[in-house]
């Protein structure tokens, strides 16, 4: 997989995003994932997908992917071009899904490091160091690093393409 | 080890387990309705694009399906799904398809405990995020997406890491009109809607010992509300007794060590407790009935996994019980069995004859989907388990969530009420 990512930032400075917000009930019946993406967000900014770019990331407060196990919400994410959500912390079914599914990164940052990144910044992600830099602000960050078993199902696309052994 | 961990050490064939390990377990059972399922078999259509043939599953009387979200159909896609369902559940030969119009079916996390689908010490896996929900009968259970239920099909087996275990006693005795989700909700507003995040939620204390089945099933289900992995109680003689009248299946109940180690210990005593609310538009923004007393509602919602169960029919038909309601009232019990029993109770009756809408079993309006949705600016009183933005409907509708007594009490009065205030 590509180590480095390269991206806008679309921030939405506040806690606990649900799954209810990022796809809501009604569209839980739709499959097509390109149908999906058009309602992505739309609990909290219905024009969301015409300002995602491919390749783009979200920026978003704690418990991110919070409520119910619906995997049409990383799906929805990711089909508007998202490659990857940094939050202090994830609701754990989103996480899963997002890395299981192979659709989109849950990158783990400091509280601290949300607040100095802004609407629209520009940010380089180097996965292999764990490091994040802000091209707009010419800043650093530093990333969690993924857990073990999360990284070899990441490189490996996703938890189908994943030969459990090693874990 | 605490039990949790007793039962994903047994499961993934490991002596000893801790909190951080990571571990791929056998799954004894595995749930998907018609919102996971129809996303699963994308799973398998995508897979079989790739060449890879696939037969068979892992194994067709270990999988059970339900069909609840959108049932009745609510629309041409919604009717699609069933289709795609029934053909994946008749294809690969799993049995236990409980239909919508076809005997027995209801919400899925009902159906695990009415239809002893999960017994004690198993590893239960569902495409739902309450799936939490079943862990009351002694099991681990947790939710999963689709790509993981789909893998799950097709090994037996899933990635998990060991939770800590948050112990929860609840002790003391529990006052009259409390029921198990005024300290559910009370929990929760506690620690927060991520305060359980990774973690299990453990209950125990005299109380929760002298809670019937159903009401242990209310705890754990809104565990889930919290970010915990998986909610759990150790079982017991309610346990063994409820699945006498279910099942003669044999298991094999886990039960924690004394010297199991937790990562938080909380301490409840029930005999100040009052009757809770979640305010809009979280589980955790809590508050009791008297400090809202008054707001005015424009519907009253009895449904739900974890709000229209038999016992959450009883004490709700007991408040509403020769009175009329001056809100737009819906009862939907959880299952078509619950559903059967409270007929014969004479419940049914209660809440038509008090002007109520009875209607089918369905997920349907607790998320927003169909078959009751609200309207903007509406206001609902819901014995369901989730308030976020736009959950029950309009983006900017509103609900409240309480126990059962205290939406039959509110829709009498069309305002928020404590039961207590309730003449009888």
């Amino acid at each position: 997989m590509n180590k480095t990512l390269k991206g806008k930032v679309h921030k939405y400075d506040r806690d606990n995003i649900d799954t209810d917000v990022i796809i809501p009930g009604p569209y839980l019946k739709i499959h097509d994932h390109k149908e999906l993406a058009k309602h992505a967000m739309e609990g909290v900014d219905p024009k969301f997908p015409e300002k995602v770019s491919q390749g783009d990331f979200l920026v978003a407060g704690n418990n991110f992917g919070c409520g119910s196990s619906r995997e049409h919400a990383p799906i929805a994410l990711s089909q508007t071009g998202i490659r990857a959500i940094l939050s202090p912390s994830f609701a754990r079914i989103f996480y899963r899904n997002a890395v299981d599914g192979g659709y989109l990164l849950p990158i783990e940052i400091d509280e601290s490091t949300v607040k100095k990144i802004s609407d629209r910044d520009e940010l380089e992600i180097d996965l292999a160091q764990n490091r994040i830099t802000n091209l707009t602000k010419n800043e650093d960050y530093s990333m969690k690093p993924f857990p073990e078993l999360i990284a070899k199902i990441v490189e490996a696309g996703g938890l189908m393409n994943y030969r459990p052994g090693s874990a | 080890m605490t039990i949790t961990e007793k039962i994903l050490a047994r499961a993934s064939g490991k002596q000893k387990l801790s909190p951080g390990d990571v571990v791929f377990a056998k799954v004894d059972k595995v749930m998907m309705h018609d919102v996971s399922g129809p996303g699963v078999i994308k799973v398998f259509s995508e897979w079989e694009k790739k060449g890879k043939k696939l037969e068979r599953i892992w194994n067709p009387d270990k999988v059970w399906v339900t069909e609840d979200h959108f049932v009745p159909a609510a629309d041409r896609v919604s009717a699609e799904n069933i289709i795609t369902l029934s053909n994946f559940t008749k294809k690969y030969g799993i049995n236990k398809h409980f239909k919508y119009g076809l005997g027995q079916y209801g919400i899925c996390h009902t159906l695990s405990h009415e239809e002893a689908m999960v017994l004690p010490g198993e590893v239960y896996v569902g495409g739902d995020s309450h799936t939490n929900t079943t862990g009351a009968m002694g099991a681990f259970a947790a939710g999963l997406g689709h790509t993981d239920v789909a893998y799950v099909l097709m090994n037996g087996q899933i990635w998990f890491r060991v939770p800590e275990t948050m112990l929860f006693k609840i002790e003391g005795k529990k006052p009259d009109y409390i029921m198990a989700k005024d300290i559910i909700l009370r929990i929760i507003g506690d620690i927060g809607t991520d305060g359980a995040n990774y973690k299990a939620m453990q209950f125990a204390g005299d109380v929760v010992k002298n809670l019937t089945m159903e009401e242990r099933l209310t705890l754990t289900n809104m565990t889930t509300e919290a970010g915990a992995k998986n909610g759990i109680i150790e079982p017991d003689e309610t346990t063994y007794a409820y699945l006498r009248e279910r099942t003669d299946a044999q298991y094999s109940p886990s039960h924690g060590d004394s010297d199991a180690e937790y990562s938080e210990v909380f301490t409840y005593e029930m005999d100040k407790m009052e009757p809770t609310i979640a305010k809009p538009f979280s589980p955790g923004n809590i508050s009791v009935a008297r400090e809202l007393q008054g707001t005015e509602l424009d519907k009253a919602y009895i449904g739900s996994c974890t709000g229209a169960k038999l016992d959450d029919l009883r004490e709700a038909a007991k408040v509403l019980k020769g009175k009329k309601v001056k809100i737009r009232t819906e009862v939907l019990p959880a299952a078509q069995s619950i559903y059967v029993k409270a007929l014969k109770e004479g419940l049914i009756g209660i809440f038509m004859e008090a002007g109520a809408v009875v209607g089918p079993p369905t997920c349907g309006a607790c998320c927003g989907a169909h078959m009751g949705v609200l309207g903007k600016g509406e206001i609902c009183i819901s014995t369901t388990n989730r308030n976020f933005p736009g959950r029950m409907g309009h983006v900017e509708s509103q609900t409240y969530l309480a126990s059962p007594i205290v939406v039959a009490a509110s829709a009498i009065t069309g305002k928020i009420t404590d039961p207590r205030d309730v003449k009888q």
